[in-house]
């Protein structure tokens, strides 16, 4: 296989990976004081976050660096077109960050709310803007030989915002999903019975978002041309009723692993979609970034490829490990009397 | 201002800020780590309560850390598309790899060290500080490969329209990247043991917890007077390499304007940059300047005047920081030496004097930090990429000005709020002294599994 193609796949794996693991933590960070009653409620819900919050977003500068290495171009101009929403993006991301940290190192209940709002915040802009920002890639980006057309507004388009909801309708059930494994009594009920209330919203989202993106995108053509690959959008499908049908049977484990699949499977449809191109142009199809025109030589793409399967499978062991040791729901009695917990 | 003078100024507003954190979590990861070491090895619990008390210290500056580090990745593409086009072929790698082999690493361990005290024998929680530690000096490694490429490109050819990698071990093993990697994780180490002084001094001054403070205060110091020792060796190795490589950053640091064989350093000197010469020099030590830079008493310095004007740094800025950083770096050696001699065969917490002066040292190595910056980037202009690219072609076209107006000013008042709370809280929990009830730690474990 040729090496560019590799890499465009691993480059779609990874935002995969990043969407459905950050996807719970910004999930459960929505849900923050909707489904948080009591302030321990919400130390329960940090503390079920806490431990993997970190390595979970080091996926995102994984993707980044990945970008910038592999496909220079594509970087420098997804990131110079994106500004202002990358811009806020980060914003987001650094309050959400230090949340976390700073909430519990003051008693006083104006302080402990505001970065519960703070959380909130945090973790829904996010969902949203990488919505946002990857709808209107899958739309193809105003741009040209003379550069870019667009504006934050222009971002703002209906199918770009459709797909916003949609990351956001997701990642909440995802991480009402989490928390109803992680968690135990009240909490946990809520939590299931959140999952199950939105799932039907997040359904009606779904269906218009794979309507629109016949109108809206080009992403259905490969699909067309090789009707085998069907069978990803198909998993999509399959996995996103499985989720309601586990959760209803009472099997959160098995729900969560739906909406994991699902979030995988959405994200690799839509990878599938964009082939052979990064970032399409919705101007003129000799401006779209493909994975031809953008990458870097095959030196330097040989080199990451042997950087990458060194490590990831490294990566992915410790990972596993460090999960395996959190595997356990937290209770309330174990953060509240622990002075340590956050 | 144009974007190019604005994206300018906010790479080095977020750069700092960025850097207020890392500094000290390069040094007091390892000094944590060293703590909880003691505790696994004697089981003396006031080891414990180091580990806890200066382990929350050094979380709560982490935090702040790794979530402005992100800012520092996205930058390059937002502000410097141009650049990270150009270059992204050989400069993008070492940062796919420090996120790959380092931060990784450091994210997932620090995780279960915050949240892992009951969870894994104490053996295994000690290991995941040392990753952490590990971990972070491995990121700086990565990233002072890359930073150093930028000041010495290596390793690449110009093909295509722009850099391309043909020599990845020429980039890892280039010496400006080490010797920046040296110095750094140093001039880190420094900042953590004068951190850890500064803050054991202000106790040791009030009386509380003597003993504990005392023996935080021995490690730190002798932890320091290496650290210092060594930031001087480093710097004076990156000297000798900026003079061979970067002729005229070099030229800017020591102000030297005329081409001269055995230049020697004036103590006293005032750079006059618009009439090309200094309008004070005194005190002369013959031949130092060229003994500084190759080691040897007659060679010859290049002069600014021998480069035009335009292809000159900054002389004023890079000039003072460099005497400012390299006179601060001097005092750190005399007062780590002070410090471990007389907190290891005096007694400490009687030396109000020596205590109050390193109290009021606490901010300085992170100031000498910042200079050290500042010689190192702004001496490079007007070059992004040494010899190669410079700073204005790197700049993206497609950002406008209102947009980087908007984005500086909301990262200003973004960080100085975070910055304004972070220090609060470093500086209560730093009075608060250590927590002596240990109870939820040494419980016994195995009940959660």
């Amino acid at each position: 296989m040729e090496l560019q193609i590799i890499w465009f796949i691993l480059w779609g794996v990874l935002w995969a990976v990043y969407f459905m693991l950050d996807g719970f933590v910004m999930g459960a960070g929505i849900l923050h004081n909707l489904i948080g009653k009591s302030d321990g409620d919400k130390r329960v819900m940090i503390n079920t976050i806490g431990p993997v919050w970190e390595g979970n977003e080091v996926w995102l500068v994984t993707a980044g660096g990945v970008t910038f290495a592999a496909f220079p171009t594509t970087y420098a101009l997804m990131f110079s077109y994106l500004y202002s929403a990358l811009f806020l993006l980060l914003c987001a991301l650094i309050v959400r960050g230090v949340s976390y940290e700073f909430r519990s190192k003051e008693e006083h209940p104006l302080w402990r709310k505001g970065w519960d709002s703070a959380i909130m915040a945090g973790n829904f802009l996010p969902a949203l803007l990488f919505g946002v920002a990857f709808g209107n890639i899958f739309e193809g980006l105003p741009m040209d030989g003379a550069g870019y057309h667009g504006s934050l507004l222009s971002l703002l388009n209906p199918y770009g915002l459709l797909t916003g909801c949609l990351f956001v309708a997701l990642f909440t059930v995802h991480g009402a999903l989490y928390l109803t494994v992680k968690t135990t009594g009240d909490l946990s009920k809520r939590a299931r019975t959140t999952a199950n209330n939105l799932w039907p919203g997040l359904l009606t989202v779904a269906v218009a978002f794979l309507v629109y993106t016949n109108f809206a995108t080009r992403l259905y053509d490969n699909y067309l041309a090789h009707p085998l690959l069907m069978i990803v959008p198909l998993s999509a499908v399959a996995s996103l009723l499985a989720i309601r049908i586990f959760s209803a049977k009472g099997n959160p484990l098995a729900a969560f692993t739906a909406s994991s699949v699902t979030i995988l499977t959405v994200v690799a449809t839509a990878i599938v979609g964009l082939f052979p191109n990064l970032i399409p142009s919705s101007m003129d199809p000799a401006s779209s970034l493909t994975l031809y025109n953008s990458s870097s030589s095959p030196y330097t793409l040989k080199l990451m490829l042997v950087v990458v399967a060194i490590f990831i499978p490294i990566i992915i062991g410790y990972k596993i490990w460090i999960y395996r040791i959190f595997r356990a729901p937290v209770r309330e009695e174990d953060v509240l009397g622990d002075k340590q917990a956050y | 201002m144009d974007v190019l003078t604005l994206s300018r100024l906010q790479f080095a507003i977020t750069s700092m800020f960025h850097f207020i954190f890392v500094p000290l979590t390069l040094g007091l990861s390892i000094l944590t780590a060293f703590m909880e070491t003691r505790y696994v090895m004697t089981g003396d619990t006031t080891y414990l309560k180091m580990t806890k008390f200066w382990g929350k210290l050094f979380l709560i500056n982490f935090a702040l850390g790794v979530v402005t580090g992100i800012t520092m990745e996205f930058q390059f593409g937002m502000n410097w598309a141009e650049y990270s086009r150009y270059v992204g072929d050989i400069f993008g790698a070492p940062l796919a790899i420090e996120a790959t082999v380092a931060f990784f690493l450091e994210s997932v361990f620090i995780g279960l060290w915050i949240f892992g005290w009951n969870k894994v024998s104490q053996k295994v929680h000690a290991a995941s500080i040392w990753l952490v530690a590990l971990a972070t000096n491995l990121s700086a490694l990565w990233i002072l490969l890359a930073n150093g490429w930028m000041q010495h490109p290596v390793g690449y050819v110009l093909r295509n329209g722009r850099a391309e990698m043909v020599d990845f071990m020429a980039m890892i093993t280039n010496p400006d990247g080490l010797l920046k990697f040296a110095h750094q994780l140093t001039s880190g180490y420094t900042v953590a043991a004068f951190f850890v002084m500064g803050v054991s001094a202000w106790h040791l001054l009030r009386k509380n917890e003597t003993d504990f403070f005392i023996r935080s205060f021995r490690i730190a110091a002798t932890f320091g007077l290496f650290s210092t020792v060594a930031v001087g060796i480093f710097g004076d190795m990156s000297a000798v390499e900026v003079a061979k490589v970067q002729p005229t950053k070099f030229a800017a640091m020591e102000s030297v304007w005329e081409s001269r064989h055995g230049v020697g350093m004036n103590l006293l000197l005032l750079p006059d940059p618009p009439n090309e010469c200094n309008s004070v020099e005194g005190v002369c030590v013959p031949n130092a300047v060229s003994l500084l830079a190759f080691h040897d008493p007659n060679a010859l310095i290049k002069g600014l005047k021998e480069f035009p004007p335009e292809l000159r740094p900054p002389v004023l800025p890079t000039f003072i920081s460099f005497r400012l950083m390299a006179g601060l770096g001097s005092y750190f050696i005399l007062a780590a030496l002070a410090a471990t001699i007389l907190s290891r065969w005096g007694k400490i917490e009687n030396q109000k004097l020596l205590l109050k002066l390193l109290l009021y040292s606490l901010p300085l190595p992170y100031l000498a930090n910042f200079l050290g910056w500042v010689v190192a980037e702004v001496g490079r202009q007007p070059w992004i990429v040494y010899g190669v690219l410079k700073t204005s072609a790197g700049v993206s076209k497609s950002v406008s000005l209102s947009q980087v107006i908007g984005s500086l000013v909301g990262f200003t008042l973004l960080y100085g709020f975070l910055g304004v709370i972070d220090i609060y809280l470093l500086a209560k929990f730093a009075r608060k002294g250590p927590d002596n009830d240990l109870s939820t730690l040494i419980k016994p474990r195995g009940q959660e599994a």
